[in-house]
């Protein structure tokens, strides 16, 4: 490798590694490992904003508290502008799937942490979880009907069969595009400001440059956290949509 | 210069799938623009579309993920 040779180490896929927390590098399956500890943090801190949030509820609401009342306001919002009313009872899960996802990216972006999001086994899981009890939510609340949702009425009867095919395989890459999209996020923005890191380490003086530069990626970075967790509930909530009204 | 035929050809095929981000790149550009030129002739209706945006940027994105997952792929899984 040429790079190497000059002084430029740039290894941005290695803060990705997930390594037990104790012992050697081989990992088992029962072993706590690094993504293990973040996520429990990720969970301790959703429940402690929470908690704290609502311990002391008032007429006149704290700070905290405003915080947290804010946030369920738009949610809940989001679900009944998305999904439609009769879909509130799946708000809890959908809340509690937009603060993990939220604060796993947040806590993912304090330097020398982990971020459990930037895995694809991870968002992968979520994603399934949203796919298949979409799935059988529409079979459930509609039987076959449900799959009324390939099936365009209002399209011409000539294109309805190709229509079809091209809705089933769209709903089945759903999964793979909602995982990898907050997966590949994630992992392209840390991987990024890693890089621009190694740059500051071979030009010296003139290191405020990317200083400046990780600076402003690190401010984006915050932004696309939350706008990725924003993403992902909102697809949750259209899934949802399409389950609970699928002639829609 | 070490190395064999396939790495230079998972390289190179990386490289070329980053080409794929640039239509996404396209795709989100004209889902925001659109969004705001429809946002400056109705301001009050601009505020109630902002999920829409939200969600058309994100199927725009996916495809440009694709891409970039391919690159992944090439890079760490061959």
């Amino acid at each position: 490798m040429a790079a190497e040779e000059q002084g430029l180490v740039v290894k941005p896929m290695d803060q990705f590694v997930v390594s037990p927390l104790f012992g050697d590098t081989n990992l088992a399956w029962y072993e706590p490992s690094n993504s293990t500890l973040w996520m429990f943090l990720t969970v301790s801190a959703v429940t402690a904003f929470f908690l704290l949030g609502t311990i002391r509820r008032g007429e006149i609401p704290s700070r905290g508290q405003m915080i947290v009342e804010l946030i369920y306001g738009f949610v809940r919002n989001m679900v009944e502008s998305v999904a439609g009313r009769d879909a509130i009872k799946f708000f809890p899960y959908i809340m509690t799937v937009f603060m993990f996802i939220a604060l796993s990216n947040i806590l993912g972006l304090i330097p020398m942490s982990f971020t459990t999001t930037s895995h694809i086994a991870v968002t992968a899981v979520l994603a399934l979880t949203v796919f298949i009890s979409v799935t059988v939510i529409g079979f459930v609340k509609h039987g076959l009907k449900f799959l009324g949702l390939f099936w365009i009425k209002s399209a011409p009867i000539g294109l309805r069969p190709v229509l079809a095919l091209i809705e089933i395989m769209s709903y089945f890459v759903r999964p793979v595009s909602h995982s990898i999209r907050l997966a590949g996020n994630m992992m392209a923005g840390h991987a990024m400001i890693k890089v621009f890191a190694a740059f500051a380490g071979v030009l010296g003086i003139g290191a405020f440059v990317p200083v400046v530069a990780i600076s402003a990626i690190y401010a984006l970075e915050l932004l696309v956290a939350l706008i990725q967790a924003y993403v992902f509930t909102i697809l949750t909530c259209v899934y949802l949509r399409d389950a609970l009204h699928p002639n829609h | 210069m070490e190395g064999d035929i396939t790495t230079m050809g998972a390289f190179i095929g990386a490289g070329l799938a980053c080409i794929g981000m640039g239509g996404a790149a396209v795709g989100v550009g004209n889902v925001a623009g659109n969004y705001l030129s429809g946002a400056l002739r109705n301001p009050s209706a601009a505020a109630s579309q902002t999920a829409m945006l939200f969600i058309g940027i994100a199927f725009a994105e996916a495809f440009g993920i694709f891409s970039f997952l391919v690159a992944l792929l090439l890079m760490f899984a061959l």
